[in-house]
Order: structure tokens, then sequence, then C-alpha cells
């Protein structure tokens, strides 16, 4: 669970084949605008530890596209490809996800999820800003999500994500 | 064939046999009753659902009951749940960035 009482949904549709996301963050809108679309940040937090984002291009306009590999600790690298197909600034952008090889060619054995994420501003019970941002991935089936997880993550992968829970409260003392 | 249980759960007739299975075991014509579709229809999803392992079959005196494996259930909450966890580990390191960034622009 999220500290301040951020607000954290996680469901998944089994109608649509779709993963719902919702995830209130304690700053304001400009910034997570940034954190979601400058490779600097991006990099900075989109890979779970220890795995590290290497964004290798990224240009953030309708059209363009994020290519960037997960890295492993052993320095395996695991690419993949963010199409963006739509950008409307500060509110939302849509783009379409697949697995590709270093040189950028996509796997087209593995599945490609289409993904809409929106942005909104509100007031927090601080009086500080607060960012809501809602994640929609739609994928052709349910199968194709534990496909992703297990290509992106390999076995074991949330097991060392649970220790390192564990071990959050005590490196923040 | 080794069906995959993501399969199984794909299709909105077999969710539907599911929920209703999961409240009580049932004979096929009484789940059967509660779709305007073909007995064999309904049939060919039992035989699915028993091929995913998602739902078991049981004789009692004539009649043969349909009902659910519950852990198998959980194995499908278990991928969603290491997804999950992913995401929660993402948002949290973004937390900390955002807190970070928030102390730098002052």
């Amino acid at each position: 669970m999220a500290g301040n009482n951020l607000i954290f949904n996680f469901t998944v549709d089994e109608s649509t084949n779709a993963v719902l996301i919702t995830r209130e963050f304690d700053a304001e809108l400009s910034l997570v605008w940034d954190a979601f679309t400058k490779q600097e940040i991006l990099d900075q937090w989109w890979a779970p530890k220890p795995l590290l984002s290497k964004t290798k291009i990224m240009n953030f306009e309708v059209g363009g596209r994020r290519f960037y590999a997960m890295v492993w600790p052993e320095g395996q690298e695991y690419w993949g490809l963010k199409k963006y197909t739509l950008i409307d600034p500060k509110t939302n952008i849509k783009w379409l996800s697949s697995f590709t090889d270093k040189d950028e060619n996509i796997n087209t054995e593995l599945p490609t999820s289409e993904w809409e994420l929106n942005f909104s501003e509100q007031n927090g019970p601080d009086g500080n800003r607060r960012t809501i941002v809602s994640i929609v991935i739609k994928n052709k089936s349910l199968a194709d999500i534990k496909m992703i997880i297990e290509m992106g993550f390999k076995e074991g992968f949330t097991m060392a994500l649970n220790e390192l829970e564990n071990l959050l409260p005590t490196l923040n003392k | 064939m080794r069906r995959d249980i993501f399969q199984a759960i794909a299709d909105p007739t077999r969710r539907a046999i599911i929920t209703l299975i999961a409240l009580q075991a049932m004979t096929p014509n009484a789940i059967a009753d509660n779709f305007h579709t073909t007995r064999q229809a309904v049939s060919k999803h039992l035989r699915i659902l028993t091929e995913c392992e998602l739902v078991k079959q049981e004789q009692k005196g004539r009649e043969i009951y349909y009902t659910l494996e519950i852990d198998k259930m959980k194995e499908i909450d278990n991928w969603m749940e290491q997804f999950r966890k992913i995401w929660e580990t993402r948002f949290s390191q973004l937390d900390n960035l955002l807190s970070t960034l928030k102390k730098n622009k002052k």
C-alpha cells in the first residue's frame, strides 16, 4: 500500500482483457507529467529495482516512440518499444507497447498492448496539489498479460520485490 | 490437450458458469437452464473448464454435479498479484523521485 494515504487501485476487467490502474501522487500535475514523458526522469523510476531502465531513443510526439531496455543486474537487456499514438498535453497519452530485439525489430510472437493514460489534478487533504494518473492497458487476451509478466520479469522477481518492500522502511530511517 | 486457465475465463459464458457454480454445485442441466443457448454449447464450455481443471465433476446418485476448483482460480489471482506488485514498486520509486524533484524546485 502506498504511503500518505495515496489512492492505489489495481483491477483486471476480464470482459475487456484490460488492466486498470489508478494512482494518486503527492505532486502537482506538471511534475508528474514530466515524470511520465521525459526520458531522464522516466529512466529513474520505470524499472522496479534491481532492474534499470535505459532509454535509447525517445521522441515524445504523436508518431514518435520510446525505445528502451530493462537491464538486469547481470547485464541482460530486454528491449521494448512504445509508439505514441495520441498526446493531449498534461491530460492524456496513448501508446502501443511491443517487445523488440536490440535492433528495434518487433517480436510479433509476443503480445502487443494498447495503453491509455489520463492525468488530472486535485487538492489533497493537506491543501497540496495532488495528481491522479489512471492507466488502462488493453490486451488481446488475459493470457497475454501473463506472457508480458513472464517476458519482462523473470521468475522470483516479485519475491525480490517483497524483500525490497521489507527493506525500505529500514533504509528510510 | 493441456489448456490455459486464462483461455478458460476469456469467454463470457464460461465466466458466467464459473460464477454460477461458485455458489453451489450444479448439474449440467441446471447450468444450461441459465443460458439461452443449446445444451451442447454449455457441455462444450463445461468440457473446456474441466480440461483447464477449473471445475470438477462429482457423481451424486444418478446425477453429475459440477463444482468449482477454488485453488485453480487462485492461480489467476497470483499472476495478477505479481503484476500489481510490479506497479506498486514502480510507483513507490516515483513517489520518492517526485519528493526529491519538489525539493529541488524550491
